[in-house]
């Protein structure tokens, strides 16, 4: 109960500082409040929060996934290449740099699930060897030329103002909240990021469910560096580095604890307009990218110090309140913030 | 057989790194003509020197069960800074200078080390946080102007050249000897003070060391500290063996530390590893590293290809390995000491 209640104030929190993030955007420049600088505050970063949504899933389940920056320059590499080799068809070619995505995020799938290797290092691994072989197949070449309705699938709308991948987004995000929240599937991925242990006792098929999410990452992370080709229109091998600072702090700022087991998908689409925004007013501000990245790290840490400062607080609060009306429950308050938290969280999806 | 079980695990690792050193070489010397000689061995162990410093540092925090990304970015500033400081007071004693910069990646690492063991974020979080704001404190600060030799000390720009011994073409530079001589007296500290035990106590059960009254939090924030000092030494490294730093500077170098410390065999679950290990994986790393440059047909393109497979491929090796030496040496040792047949084996996918 307690807990729910601090969940949704999370999102309020969330809510208030976005709305603060609005006035003083409004406040900097006279071009924020337009139809067309909102279009392209998403347009800008289409790529990433496509990622996003499929890293809640991966946070939730208690992994993490490091390499989908270098498995989105993969697939675009892979496309680039074949693109250039010219022996395959551009729409086989596009099929096949998905399927390379795919394959990427599977592999990295099966060392974290069927081994039980840590997330952290396979996909470290991942995010080096993946873009080493994106490299390996664009070298230090800028390929472009695509044909013509791929340049416009990434650069023209599709609908009004809408770019096909801002529809694809914006369909993926409400499917992606409803799968999370009102399905079998995604009660078993919550269970499994609050104790894989208590998952695997209760039926639940841990390995098929990590194997499924990764393999699923890659999949999208594939697919948004494919659309990110489309949107530039030519592919290097630096294309997406870093993005993972990015992707990583939209979803913990959302609430989603690095621990796995809670988070919600409207906490992470709050936290996407706030990022979003924050970048955009500073760009309307003359604030250069390096500067926005920094302020990014800075929100990244803040996200996680944030809440813990005020659990930690809370709990201080109620151990003094305890103690004043008498002995404290046996067992008394737990020291050590995590385990505490872990244990709290794992009490509304087991009831 | 019985012979190499009585070893511990760590020596075995060592040894068996020994082995695929010997092959490597063995292989490339077929593959590439004049592949052994002077000036390569020198190249190779000169680069050994900056990355093995690092992987010092990463072990240490690896061994608490943490992490740190952001030694690449603490290498780029201090590198930066103190080339500005020389540049400006070249007449600076040379213990002092490197003392600048060791105590300035101290500092950075202070700020790691205190988010994670007294706000208690993890380090993850943390490390990706700050390796993109120390970044950009560089950027911001170096206002696009690059350091370069010219105005260094001679001392400064000679120190890579300069060698203890000969022995024909092959030199002992002093860069080298200096650093392996620091790895071993930090051996030799974790292995015999009580401070690093400390640190193997805190990795391999961090609730264990609490409930034994174990200084928990300041040996997390001492790794830190040291793995930034440790850094902010490299930063000089490189500094002086490159002379001209860009604000690109040790861009990536993080992920070599990790790569080297796990393929040394750290755990990256904590509580096991050593620094020699550690070392013997940054010398491996810079071998293929310098050698795949020199394979004909191959490019530069695929050095990150080849890290990627080798961080993954000893990874699981060592968790397929470490499953049955674990069970074989156990069950050895239980026999011997007890006549007690040893606990099944446990505890080893949850962490």
């Amino acid at each position: 109960m307690r807990d729910k209640a601090l969940r949704w104030r999370w999102e309020l929190f969330l809510a208030v500082v976005l709305v603060a993030v609005f006035i003083v955007n409004i406040n900097i420049s006279e071009f924020y409040l337009g139809e067309q600088n909102f279009i392209n505050m998403f347009q800008l970063s289409i790529e990433k929060v496509i990622v996003v949504v499929i890293m809640t899933f991966v946070i939730v389940n208690g992994e993490i996934d490091l390499s989908v920056a270098s498995v989105m320059a993969f697939s675009a590499c892979v496309l680039a290449a074949l693109h250039q080799g010219g022996t395959v068809p551009f729409e086989l070619a596009v099929v096949i740099a998905l399927l390379a995505g795919t394959f990427a995020g599977a592999l990295q799938g099966a060392f974290v699930a069927f081994m039980g290797l840590p997330s952290l290092v396979v996909t470290l691994a991942g995010l080096i060897g993946f873009r080493g072989a994106g490299r390996i197949l664009v070298e230090d070449n800028s390929i472009g030329d695509f044909p013509e309705w791929f340049e416009t699938l990434g650069q023209e709308p599709l609908i009004g103002r809408f770019s096909f991948a801002l529809i694809f987004f914006l369909v993926l995000i409400v499917v992606a909240g409803i799968v999370l929240h009102r399905t079998a599937f995604g009660r078993s991925l919550f269970v499994i990021g609050n104790n894989a242990n208590v998952a695997r006792y209760s039926g639940v098929n841990v390995s098929r469910d990590k194997m499924m999410i990764m393999t699923a990452s890659g999949f999208f992370a594939g697919l948004a560096g494919i659309l990110f080709a489309s949107r530039l229109g030519s592919v290097r091998g630096d294309l997406a580095l870093g993005f993972e600072l990015d992707i990583i702090t939209m979803v913990l700022l959302g609430g989603v604890s690095i621990f796995g087991g809670s988070g919600t998908m409207v906490g992470v689409a709050l936290a996407i307009l706030i990022v979003l925004n924050i970048r955009n007013g500073l760009g309307l501000a003359n604030i250069d990218q390096n500067t926005q990245t920094g302020v990014i790290g800075v929100l990244l840490i803040l996200s996680v110090l944030v809440p813990n400062l005020v659990a930690r607080l809370a709990g201080s609060l109620r151990v003094a309140r305890t103690a004043e009306r008498g002995p404290p429950a046996p067992g008394g308050p737990k020291e050590g913030g995590d385990t505490a938290r872990q244990e709290a969280d794992l009490r509304p999806t087991q009831g | 057989m019985s012979g190499l079980l009585s070893l511990r695990p760590e020596r075995l690792r060592e040894l068996s790194l020994f082995a695929v050193m010997a092959v490597a070489v063995f292989i490339f010397s077929l593959l590439i003509d004049n592949y052994i000689g002077g000036s390569f061995f020198n190249r190779v162990t000169t680069s050994v020197a900056i990355t093995a410093v690092l992987a010092a540092g990463q072990t240490l925090v690896i061994l608490t069960r943490n992490i740190d990304l952001s030694v690449g970015s603490i290498v780029g500033v201090t590198a930066y800074v103190t080339g500005e400081y020389l540049h400006n007071h070249p007449d600076l004693a040379p213990v002092l200078a490197v003392g600048y910069a060791v105590a300035i990646g101290a500092g950075l690492g202070l700020l790691n080390g205190v988010l994670v063991a007294y706000a208690k974020v993890p380090a993850i979080i943390v490390t990706l946080g700050t390796l993109a704001i120390y970044r950009t404190w560089l950027i911001n600060h170096s206002d696009s102007r690059t350091i370069t030799s010219d105005g260094l000390p001679d001392w400064v720009v000679e120190l890579p050249n300069s060698t203890i011994v000969s022995f024909g073409d092959f030199d002992i530079r002093t860069v080298v000897a200096g650093s392996i001589a620091l790895i071993v007296v930090l051996q030799l500290m974790l292995g015999g003070l009580k401070w690093g035990r400390w640190v193997y106590a805190v990795g391999s059960n961090p609730d264990a060391a609490r409930q034994a009254a174990l200084p928990v939090r300041r040996v997390i924030l001492g790794v830190f500290v040291a793995s930034g000092a440790l850094a902010g030494l490299a930063g000089f490294l490189f500094l002086s063996r490159f002379g001209t730093i860009t604000v690109n500077a040790g861009n990536g170098l993080e992920l070599q530390s990790v790569a080297a410390a796990v393929v040394g065999g750290v755990n990256i679950f904590g509580g096991a590893g050593t620094l020699v290990g550690a070392f013997l994986g940054a010398v491996l790393i810079n071998l293929l590293d310098q050698s795949l440059l020199r394979v004909p047909g191959l490019s530069e393109f695929w050095r990150d290809a080849v890290l990627g497979t080798l961080i993954i491929t000893a990874v699981a090796v060592d968790f397929l390995l470490g499953k049955r030496l674990g069970r074989l040496s156990t069950s050895a040792r239980g026999r011997r000491a007890t006549g007690v047949p040893p606990p099944g084996q446990g505890a080893s996918s949850d962490a």
